[in-house]
């Protein structure tokens, strides 16, 4: 893997920057491998690049049915956080924060993580309540959070509306301010050329059609569309939206369901706003990207939906959001706006190990939360498919715990209406 | 915006107006006090979550205030029909995987 330096661009500007190094490899598949990833979104191919980095297992293929990293880590609002409410989410959002911090000089890729915190504000005396409460939480976890007043939020965020005169008046806020964004694409084409530099197969448009099952339920592998049959000791599927398709190909239901997500931005503006401010309030949270866009998101459609698109009522609650919180914005326009298909679970929390067919492991569940899991995600599933059976971040997220009863709540820190 | 039919108020009324409950044809355990934690599992929680023809549960949550049932494509999200509670869709006939006839 040709290493970026600055003297690496001075050195390329020599050659007219004709000459890079192609970031990954094209091969075409084995016929089998030690572990087959389906899905490089973000969490499969963090997943590619632990199992091969820590783990030292490098036969492995991570297949995508359309390009690498084109679905919901090409679509989010880019927030990275790890302020949840539970021990055991604490535990994987933290760990996943950890791996922010260091990722751009582990995977020699600038993944432009942004600490500039993010705020949660605070608009009645519940809400006061609830984030003073993951605050405590959050300190005996060792994970940074604090509150502040309206008073001092207004000084930190200026175009925040942080008046008495507001339809749903600020009381506070809390922030965590090692939090912020990253950029997307780069957070998954850094691991997809490090994975792919140490060894791991990237197999692009190799849509999985099916499991190859044995007579004692155990997975042998996956059919293919363009390649047939490829083999495999152990399959995990990291396919978001389309779990439910993989559990369907399996013979098995989830506590699962698609819907759709949608996001947007404006066209650039000058720079304002230089920090990530959510609302569970009022519902909406923005961002300001380098380029000057401001981006902005809200809460799934709240029907299942695979069609990467939703409905219009929740653009405009999502603005409407945003025009209470930044009065300012009030006639911006916007530029772009998308959907993408997130799998939600019934207790906001994700999904990872075992599945009824042995061998087979499921990563899914992470719903409207995914982005900031990335490195986690990848870490804690790797280490589930290195040893094949969760390790320790992993094992509360259990697919039983809808069984037993185990749920982990993190709706009110998911912060995203289900 | 999806356009709803409410079976009950007998008009097309904007999706604004309603609220989906989930999956439809979801039957209670008769006798809840002797299922097994899977069989309870499996009515709170799993779900077919269905990438095509869909049966859903609606509430007319700002108009009449009823439930009814629809049949809608969650690829394309086309909706077949909508149907009272205690009948049955109608089938959908060649319906094929990306939701085209």
């Amino acid at each position: 893997m040709e290493k970026y330096s600055g003297l690496s661009l001075v050195k390329h500007s020599l050659s007219h920057h004709e000459n890079w190094e192609r970031q990954w490899a094209n091969p075409t598949p084995n016929k089998k491998y030690d572990i087959i990833i389906v899905g490089a979104g973000g969490h499969g191919l963090a997943t590619a690049y632990y199992l091969a980095k820590v783990h030292g297992i490098t036969n492995v293929a991570v297949l995508e049915k359309n390009h690498l990293a084109g679905g919901n880590i090409a679509r989010n609002t880019t927030i990275v956080r790890s302020n949840y409410l539970w021990d055991e989410s604490a535990a994987l959002y933290e760990h996943s924060m950890k791996l922010w911090e260091g990722l751009s000089q582990d995977l020699n890729y600038n993944v432009m993580f942004s600490q500039r915190g993010v705020y949660h504000t605070c608009h009645t005396l519940g809400d006061m309540r609830a984030n003073e409460r993951l605050v405590h939480a959050n300190q005996i976890q060792g994970v940074d959070n604090e509150m502040l007043t309206a008073e001092q939020l207004q000084k930190e965020i200026p175009t925040l509306d942080c008046s008495k005169g507001a339809r749903y008046p600020i009381m506070g806020a809390s922030v965590q301010r090692r939090a912020g964004n990253a950029r997307h694409d780069a957070v998954a084409w850094g691991y997809a050329r490090a994975a792919s530099a140490l060894g791991v197969h990237l197999i692009q448009n190799c849509e999985v059609t099916g499991m190859i099952i044995d007579g004692s339920n155990t997975i042998r592998g996956v059919k293919t569309k363009q390649y047939g049959e490829i083999r495999a000791d152990r399959v995990g599927c990291v396919a978001a939206g389309n779990s439910g398709e993989m559990a369907r190909m399996a013979g098995f239901e989830m506590p699962v369901e698609s819907h759709p997500l949608q996001a947007l931005v404006s066209e650039p503006i000058k720079p304002f706003l230089d920090t990530v401010v959510m609302s569970n309030h009022v519902h909406g949270y923005m961002s300001q990207s380098d380029k000057g866009d401001l981006v902005i998101g809200a809460g799934i459609d709240g029907w299942v939906g695979y069609g990467q698109r939703g409905s219009y009522p929740i653009i405009e609650h999502t603005i409407q959001a945003i025009v209470e919180m930044f009065p300012c914005t009030s006639r911006v326009r916007m530029n772009r706006q998308w959907g993408g298909i997130v799998d939600t679970t019934p207790d906001a929390c994700p999904i990872i190990g075992t599945t009824p067919v042995k061998n087979m492991f499921m990563n899914c569940g992470w719903g409207t939360g995914g982005f900031k899991g990335t490195p986690g995600s990848g870490w804690a599933f790797a280490e589930t498919l290195a040893q094949g059976k969760p390790g320790d971040l992993a094992a509360p997220f259990s697919m039983d715990r809808f069984v037993t009863g185990a749920l982990i709540d993190e709706h009110g820190a998911a912060g995203v209406a289900h | 915006m999806l356009h709803i039919y409410c079976p009950h108020c007998c008009e097309y009324r904007e999706e604004e107006e309603f609220h989906c409950k989930g999956q439809a044809h979801i039957a209670r355990p008769l006798d809840p006090d002797n299922c097994s934690e899977q069989e309870w599992a499996n009515f709170i929680f799993f779900r077919k979550n269905t990438k095509g023809q869909h049966q859903e549960l609606w509430h007319h949550s700002a108009g009449c205030g009823k439930f009814f049932n629809v049949s809608r494509n969650t690829i394309t999200y086309k909706i077949e029909q909508s149907y009272l509670l205690g009948t049955a869709p109608q089938p959908v006939l060649d319906v094929n995987k990306e939701g085209k006839a």
